[in-house]
């Protein structure tokens, strides 16, 4: 089975290309067909790929695939290869799966909408990009993979064009994530020029070896590719774009915001651990900023009225516990972390989708309720991927995985107290937003009335991933056991929180949330809306309520001076250069013209004079 | 024992002069003798410096030249007689309508 | 030999002198034929007694004869040297003369600073010439054999024209 490996990217690939020359004269049917058939072969093939790699595992725990290279400029020889190990297989078939539940379901969300077929042609595409992504051989085809998700991302998220909003939301996605592109595009270029080698295990080995732990390359590097992790991943300074996000369609942000692009720096970070662990300051920083992005995103989180909205913010935080194992060492429950996160993740957009268009595409969560008898479907799919969201105690999956990355959090030799306080605060957060908008949107009188009930390829995935986000934490040991041989063992320092005691704070955190939410939106209303009321109350809710400020200080630190520097140079100074070029040559044209006289005699002249002085050149230079 | 540097000399004196007479003269019949007269200069060069190094190619050289002055002369006077026609007139000056 | 020399050069610079100088076309070529007559002498001196040959039979006869065919065709009289008398002013060929000059400085200091030797060796006759054209430079004489065919063609298409046009100019310039 194994080398069917490269189907895997390529057949969502050719379906893309598929859709993007024939789409617009298919019908809608055909254009489901290909689109969602194209992954879900994807996705079977990927499911077969797991159980051969799972009953007969390759040597060395990997498996590589090259097909051919790609460039061969002298020293320089970066192949088209596929590496399948642990990691990249885990990565690779929740994506296919996910993705291929996510194309089910906008199969039937996207009815009727006139870019039925480029809207498959992008996700086609945005699949086939993020498969690439995880199986590259070498960082290069890993950046091809990486960028191609970045552009996926800008043509899903402006989808519907009309809507200038839409194009400016795009836009700042694609902007954003470029800052941190480029950081890591420079990461390549140091690590190519003093390894010589992209090839990421290669390069790892060759790491290893050369530098110390705590040199500066070793820093640097780590650094950049950091930078590239937080512009894909949305996590602190970078997480701006991901809000914004939401303006694409609701399939759209289940793709980008649980299974793939955001998890893309993830999967970085976990794939180049060798750098990181040989660079202990870039590795902490990465705590902090998970940590950090953790708390920010769940107050932002909290204030939100546009239910898309609260999602975003909490993958954010969810992405910024993931974050946070990395920092500490954790890297398999980071991975662990990132499979739930995709299933439930997926789950509540989807079912928030199911609401959405039963609401006439009415967003905001104070202008819904009482949904849970009208949509039972989705209020249940919505409540089991609420609950492993917040980490609903030992059922959800979601409390398993996150449970683990606040022991690490704790109990690492890099974390320390400070971090598993922030991630427990997190719960307490993301247990509060989470009812909130259950509460709000499920329970209490009926605002909105229902005009469209879900059909089967709406609720089948759902149902399905409500189903993974339960059973999947059950599986723990034996995928941390998988993921042994591909990602080093977490490190535990001694003395430190047993298991049971910080699996006991998390279900407390998490009913503290549950039972703050409960108090303030559904027994007692009147409270938030109290709170959010007085002066200070009113400040901070527009203070969070704008992800701290963050797009402010953005317009006024960067936008603002770039937009003056434009329009004080709207005469266009390095221009100017050129226009003195065009004027410089326009004038030799009417210096020569005007020799044009027609008089044969002074054309021989010139000639003559020419000779003369060619003559001269020769002679006395 | 050939006067080869005297040769040199004589071509130039005979190229400038053929110069003078395409830059002075306006009759365009004057100024393909002129021409002529440079080719021919040009030609002279060209066998003394094959006499220099006692090879034949100087004067193979020439022979070309020769032959290019024929076609040079054959399209150049046609072309005179045509413009006579036209113009009444061989003043080169007169004739400076294919101004750009 | 170097009396020989001295002397057609001398009569060569003089007639091309001349042949500037005349008003009449007829004048000018008579001058001009002398002036390659000359210029065949120094070839002969210079060693190159074939191409000698070639320069009294193609340039002095062939060419110079297609001038005089010209010349005659034009029918041009003495209004023509009039009209060419009051074109040569000083003011014209000041300018020319002083260019030209230059030019023959120039070109006198490239001969005095290279070291070309004052005199040359063999002479070398019509058999080596021949095997060189017909063996090394074979191309080129079929690159002017072509050169020849496209002035010939070009000459009869720029000479014919029809006869009732030729009859009208004729009229309109008696």
């Amino acid at each position: 089975m194994l080398p069917l490996l490269w189907l895997v990217p390529a057949i969502p690939f050719a379906g893309a290309l598929t859709l993007a020359v024939l789409g617009p004269r298919m019908r809608e049917k055909a254009a489901a067909v290909i689109g969602t058939g194209s992954i879900a072969v994807s996705a079977v093939i990927s499911l077969f790929i797991a159980a051969a790699f799972l009953t007969a595992p390759p040597a060395a725990g990997a498996y590589t695939q090259t097909l051919w290279t790609w460039i061969d400029v002298g020293s320089f020889r970066p192949a088209i290869a596929f590496y399948l190990d642990a990691l990249s297989l885990v990565m690779m078939t929740v994506v296919t799966f996910v993705s291929f539940l996510i194309h089910v379901y906008s199969a039937e969300f996207m009815r009727g909408d006139e870019g039925y077929s480029r809207f498959f042609a992008y996700m086609n595409l945005f699949v086939a990009s993020m498969v690439t992504l995880l199986l590259a051989d070498n960082l290069l085809l890993l950046y091809l993979g990486w960028e191609g998700v970045g552009l996926c991302s800008y043509l899903l998220i402006g989808f519907w064009y009309q809507d200038p909003a839409n194009g400016l939301a795009g836009r700042k996605a694609f902007i954003v994530t470029r800052i941190g592109d480029t950081a890591m595009a420079v990461g390549l270029f140091l690590l190519f020029h003093n390894l010589g080698t992209l090839r990421i295990q290669d390069l790892m080995h060759a790491a290893q070896s050369q530098w110390p732990v705590g040199s500066a390359y070793a820093i640097a590097a780590a650094a950049l590719l950091l930078g590239g992790a937080v512009g894909k991943s949305a996590q602190l300074p970078l997480q701006t774009w991901l809000p914004d996000a939401m303006a694409g369609p609701t399939p759209t942000s289940a793709l980008i915001h649980a299974a793939t692009m955001v998890t893309a720096g993830v999967y970085l970070i976990a794939r180049t651990h060798v750098l990181f662990a040989l660079a202990p300051p870039v590795q902490f920083a990465v705590a902090v900023v998970g940590a950090a992005t953790l708390l920010m995103a769940g107050f932002s989180a909290a204030t939100q009225n546009d239910i898309k909205r609260v999602l975003a913010y909490s993958t954010i935080s969810q992405i910024g516990y993931m974050f946070l194992a990395l920092g500490v060492g954790a890297w398999s429950a980071a991975i662990f972390h990132f499979m739930t996160h995709a299933f439930f993740k997926a789950l509540l957009f989807l079912a928030a989708g199911i609401v959405i268009e039963a609401l006439h595409h009415e967003h905001n969560i104070f202008r819904m309720g009482g949904l849970r008898n009208e949509l039972p479907v989705a209020f249940w799919t919505f409540l089991i991927g609420g609950c492993a969201l917040a980490g609903l105690p030992l059922i959800t999956a979601g409390y398993y995985s996150k449970d683990l990355i606040l022991w690490s959090a704790a109990n690492s030799t890099a974390g320390g107290m400070g971090l598993w306080a922030a991630g427990m605060a997190g719960v307490v957060l993301t247990s509060l937003y989470t009812f909130r908008l259950i509460f709000l949107v499920f329970f209490g009188r009926l605002e909105t009335a229902v005009s469209h009930r879900p059909g089967l390829a709406m609720t089948v995935p759902a149902c399905v991933l409500a189903f993974l986000s339960i059973v999947g934490g059950f599986g723990k040991l034996p995928f941390e056991a998988l993921l042994a041989t591909a990602l080093p063992q977490f490190r535990e320092a001694g003395g430190g929180m047993s298991e049971a005691l910080a699996s006991a704070a998390a279900g407390l955190a998490f009913l503290a949330g549950l039972l703050a939410a409960w108090y303030a939106y559904l027994q007692n209303p009147s409270l938030a809306r109290s709170a959010a009321a007085n002066p200070a109350g009113r400040l901070l809710h527009r203070f969070w309520f704008s992800d701290w400020g963050m797009d402010w200080l953005y317009d006024r630190v960067f936008i603002r001076p770039v937009v003056w520097a434009a329009s004080a140079n709207k005469a266009d100074v390095i221009d100017s250069i050129y226009d003195g070029l065009a004027g410089a040559a326009a004038l030799c044209y009417r210096l020569l013209s005007a020799t044009e006289t027609g008089k044969l005699r002074w054309y021989a002249a010139w000639i003559a004079g020419g000779s003369v002085v060619t003559l001269a050149i020769v002679m006395w230079l | 024992m050939f006067p080869i540097r005297e040769g040199f000399l004589l071509s130039g004196v005979l190229f400038t002069l053929g110069v003078i007479g395409v830059l002075v003269r306006r009759n365009l019949l004057f100024v393909l003798m002129s021409i002529e007269v440079m080719l021919n200069a040009a030609g002279l060069a060209f066998v003394a410096a094959g006499a220099r190094w006692g090879q034949p190619d100087g004067q193979v050289v020439f022979l070309f030249i020769l032959a290019m002055a024929a076609a040079e002369v054959s399209v150049g006077l046609a072309l005179v007689l045509e413009l006579y026609h036209q113009y009444k007139s061989l003043d080169t000056d007169a004739i400076s309508r294919m101004r750009g | 030999m170097t009396i020989v020399f001295y002397t057609a050069g001398a009569v060569a610079i003089i007639a091309t002198i001349m042949m500037l100088t005349r008003l009449d076309a007829v004048h000018a070529l008579l001058h001009l034929i002398v002036s390659l007559l000359a210029v065949a002498v120094i070839f002969f001196v210079l060693g190159a007694p074939f191409v000698a040959a070639l320069e009294v039979i193609i340039y002095a006869g062939a060419i110079m004869v297609l001038f005089v065919f010209v010349v005659m065709l034009l029918n041009l009289g003495a209004h023509a040297a009039r009209a060419e008398r009051a074109l040569l002013t000083p003011s014209i060929w000041v300018g020319p003369a002083v260019l030209a000059a230059i030019l023959l400085a120039e070109f006198i200091w490239l001969l005095a600073s290279g070291n070309v030797p004052p005199s040359g060796a063999a002479t070398i006759g019509p058999a080596e010439v021949g095997m060189a054209l017909f063996g090394r430079y074979l191309i080129g004489v079929e690159l002017a054999s072509m050169l020849l065919l496209a002035g010939l063609v070009a000459a009869y298409h720029l000479g014919w024209r029809k006869i009732p046009q030729v009859e009208a100019t004729h009229v309109s310039h008696p």
